[in-house]
């Protein structure tokens, strides 16, 4: 029983030989470093994105992926670190980012037309090395569309990120990383608050009154996956507020000029 | 205060050499003067031993089988020269340039950086074969002794001081450069070497040769003494390479662009110096050279059309490979329009980066690398699409502009890194963060139904949607004195769809309920979708 044992490993290491040096060997398990998402609320629950590892965030539109996502940016551009943003649609807004604290002159936006531009462009990126985080935003892109990509697309790239310190952020529609990714979050909107108290939909004549003014919305974060915590679902979900900037009326001869 | 002299024998034919070096030992003539009068002023070894001379003319050499017949090349003389320049100043600041084959060194002090005389004369060889030249290197106690020891010694020669007439001696009067009727002179009195020269009474010499006759005595005695003359180091780097047929693929003009690269990159090498940016020119095939020409008499000489690209590059770099890269990444993306005749290559030098690694700063891409690497990403997106976006001053809704991407330079982790961080931290614990924004580029055109001014009813994109609560309108205007103003009404909308089911448009675009941003465009008159709170 143990020669066979022994010719089987014999058989198996030498096959593999080329390509993996010890297959035998036990590999202890990685402490993982995490940092603060930049939410308090869910760097309570989750402990912050690991890094090295890949992190999906996914969830319909509105639901605050867009928001963790620039937080997220704010909080390593302010830690000095360099970020890159691919952006499959090209959806994001500087103006949003730059007010939620986002250094733009430590992030590298690439503006990409489709899904497959924006997957050779995170493999260039990746390759490359040293960002603190790397985002791939596909939040605009069809779910049939990310279905399609390949699942040895994320291996690779969970394993381009390994051992280094960058956090990878993958953010979607729909969960397709699945176990690739480190840490999954799914998020979904909750109330919107508006100043004013708005009726019921079916009475409407006037939704709102002129100084009706928009306060944020409520979202509901929710733990599918962390290797961290080595928790694979959090019954309990957690939540937190997005608060919307509220506008000012200030005026600029040059640029323009904004009134109520 | 020792001075060392490097000499290039066979100049003019080294300098072909250096820029195509499948030409060495490969019977190599330089012919110069207008034809029919051209004559041979240039062989190499293999070229002697087939019986060339020089001062044949061409059509004497054309006799030859296997002799390769070339003009001279003054353009590449000029970057030889620099070359050669370049290796000088790579081991001292203080040099003068005698000629174009010849320079000389202020030695003084070196002997603490670069070891001993011997090891500063292989040292110098050894940058000469870098930029492709092989040279004599002469030292000696004064200029004139190291000038003529380099012009009569092959390879490396150490004259100790008090050694100059003897070791001299035995070189002919010709390597002190005597003038032709004072060398027939000499000739005549049967003085052929420098000691013969070294020999003779100095005033009856005076007395029959002048002041030249006293100047030849010095030297061949090795007693002539001047001051250096020093010459200005130049910033910019050339290298240069014409071609004998017209290169129309990148791939074998990738190959010509590397190995002008390589050198470049050896001279900034010697000078302890980095590209900051880079220039390349073509000088392209006339477009109608191979056209047939109808009307003779309309016929004009049309310049050969220019190439010119300019390529600044974020830290100044000296990795021909990297650089060989960026280059070709350029031309993918701009390639000539014509075949190329000739290549310029101009690099604008600068000190390079020194920086001190920081335990307390986070790690961020190797500029070089990282340049690299968004040159392979403009060659995937397109230029504009990559960079840094810039806030321009303006109310413009969606105005920025694309800006170069670069490193900033690292503050004190104190002030900028682990502060800051802290502050972000503090104005989130309430549990908040700011609202983000998706835009839609370009604007989604919409239908919206008014009641009493106010949005009640949106369609777009196939869909339809009852607006639950709304904020607005937020008027901006501006830019009213330009072409190009804008006046908008924008509106955030909470709205809710009728059709719950997605339903995906053609651009990919799923509409789900959620807080939109429309707007009037007042000059298009029409509502619009900016973008999608999310």
């Amino acid at each position: 029983m143990g020669s066979k044992t022994s010719v089987l490993r014999l058989q198996v290491e030498s096959s593999l030989a080329m390509r993996v040096a010890s297959p035998f060997q036990f590999r202890g398990r990685r402490i993982v470093e995490t940092v603060p998402t930049g939410v308090p609320r869910i760097d309570l629950q989750v402990g912050g994105f690991p890094r090295g590892s890949l992190t999906e965030i996914y969830g319909p539109t509105c639901s605050g992926r867009t928001s963790l996502l620039v937080s997220a940016l704010a909080s390593r551009t302010a830690a000095s670190e360099v970020c890159a943003l691919v952006d499959a649609h090209d959806a994001f807004d500087p103006h949003s980012a730059k007010a939620a604290g986002v250094k733009l002159e430590r992030l590298l936006w690439v503006r990409c037309r489709n899904v497959d531009q924006a997957l050779r462009v995170t493999d260039l990126l990746v390759q490359g090395g040293g960002f603190g985080l790397i985002a791939l935003d596909l939040g605009d892109a069809l779910p049939h569309m990310v279905r399609c990509i390949p699942m040895q697309v994320w291996f690779r790239f969970r394993r381009a990120v390994e051992h280094t310190p960058t956090i990878f952020l993958v953010l979607e529609r729909e969960t397709t990383v699945k176990t690739c990714a480190s840490l999954i979050l799914k998020l979904h909107a909750k109330k919107t608050r508006w100043s004013e108290a708005v009726k019921s939909t079916n009475e409407i004549s006037r939704p709102h009154s002129l100084g009706c003014l928009l306060y944020g919305w409520k979202i509901r974060a929710e733990m599918i996956r962390s290797q961290a915590k080595r928790e694979d679902r959090s019954d309990a979900g957690f939540g937190t507020e997005i608060r919307r900037n509220i506008r000012c009326s200030t005026a600029d001869e040059r640029g323009g000029q904004r009134q109520r | 205060m020792p001075f060392a002299s490097i000499f290039v024998p066979n100049f003019w034919l080294q300098a072909v050499v250096r820029a195509e070096p499948a030409l060495r030992e490969r019977g190599l003539v330089l012919i110069d003067g207008n034809p029919p009068l051209s004559k041979v002023v240039a062989i190499d070894e293999a070229a002697v031993q087939m019986g060339i001379e020089i001062g044949m003319t061409k059509t004497d050499v054309e006799q030859f089988a296997g002799a390769k017949i070339l003009p001279r090349f003054p353009a590449q003389e000029k970057i030889a020269h620099a070359a050669l320049l370049d290796v000088g100043w790579s081991i001292s600041p203080r040099m003068e340039d005698i000629a174009q084959d010849t320079i000389v060194l202020d030695l003084s002090g070196l002997t603490s950086l670069f070891g001993a005389e011997k090891d500063i004369g292989a040292h110098l060889i050894q940058r000469l074969k870098a930029c492709g030249l092989d040279g004599n290197v002469a030292i000696a106690s004064n200029i004139e002794t190291a000038l003529i020891a380099a012009r009569g010694f092959a390879g490396i020669t150490i004259i100790s001081p008090g050694e100059e007439s003897h070791c001299l001696g035995g070189l002919a009067v010709r390597v002190l450069s005597p003038s032709n009727e004072t060398a027939e002179i000499l000739d005549r009195w049967g003085v052929a070497t420098c000691a013969d020269l070294a020999c003779l009474p100095i005033l009856d010499l005076s007395e029959r040769l002048g002041q030249e006759g006293v100047c030849l005595h010095a030297r061949a005695r090795g007693e002539s003494t001047r001051a250096l003359l020093i010459t200005e180091p130049a910033d910019s780097f050339e290298e240069e390479m014409e071609l004998d047929d017209a290169v129309e693929e990148l791939e074998p003009l990738s190959f010509l662009l590397g190995r002008l690269l390589d050198q470049l990159c050896e001279r900034l090498k010697a000078r302890s110096l980095g590209a900051a940016s880079l220039c390349v020119r073509f000088k392209l095939q006339p477009s109608f050279e191979n056209a047939v020409v109808i009307q003779e008499a309309f016929r004009t000489e049309k310049q050969p059309g220019r190439y010119e690209k300019q390529m600044q590059l974020p830290v100044p770099m000296r990795d021909s490979k990297m650089l060989l890269t960026l280059l070709r990444l350029r031309l993918q993306r701009h390639p000539p329009d014509a075949p190329i005749q000739k290549i310029t290559l101009t690099a604008e030098a600068a000190r390079p980066r020194v920086m001190e690694g920081n335990l307390f700063l986070p790690s961020f891409p190797d500029p070089e690398k990282l340049e690299l690497t968004i040159a392979r990403i403009v060659h995937v997106v397109g230029e504009g699409n990559v960079g840094s976006p810039s806030l321009t001053n303006t109310h413009r809704p969606g105005d920025f502009k694309m800006q170069r991407f670069l490193i900033p330079q690292e503050a004190s982790p104190i002030n900028s890194g682990c502060g800051r961080a802290r502050h972000r931290a503090d104005e989130h614990a309430d549990g908040t963060i700011p609202a983000s924004f998706r835009v839609f580029r370009p604007a989604i055109p919409a239908k919206l139904a008014l009641h009493t001014g106010c949005p009640t009813r949106v369609a777009f994109q196939g869909l339809r949607g009852e607006v639950s609560a709304a904020s607005g309108p937020w008027r901006t205007s501006g830019d009213w004195w330009q072409e190009d103003r804008w006046q908008q009404d924008e509106w955030d909308l909470e709205i809710h769809f009728q059709d719950t089911v997605e339903r995906s448009s053609s651009d990919g675009f799923h509409p789900n309920p959620g807080i939109y941003r429309f707007y009037y465009d007042s000059l298009r008159r029409g509502w619009f979708v900016r973008g999608v709170y999310d």
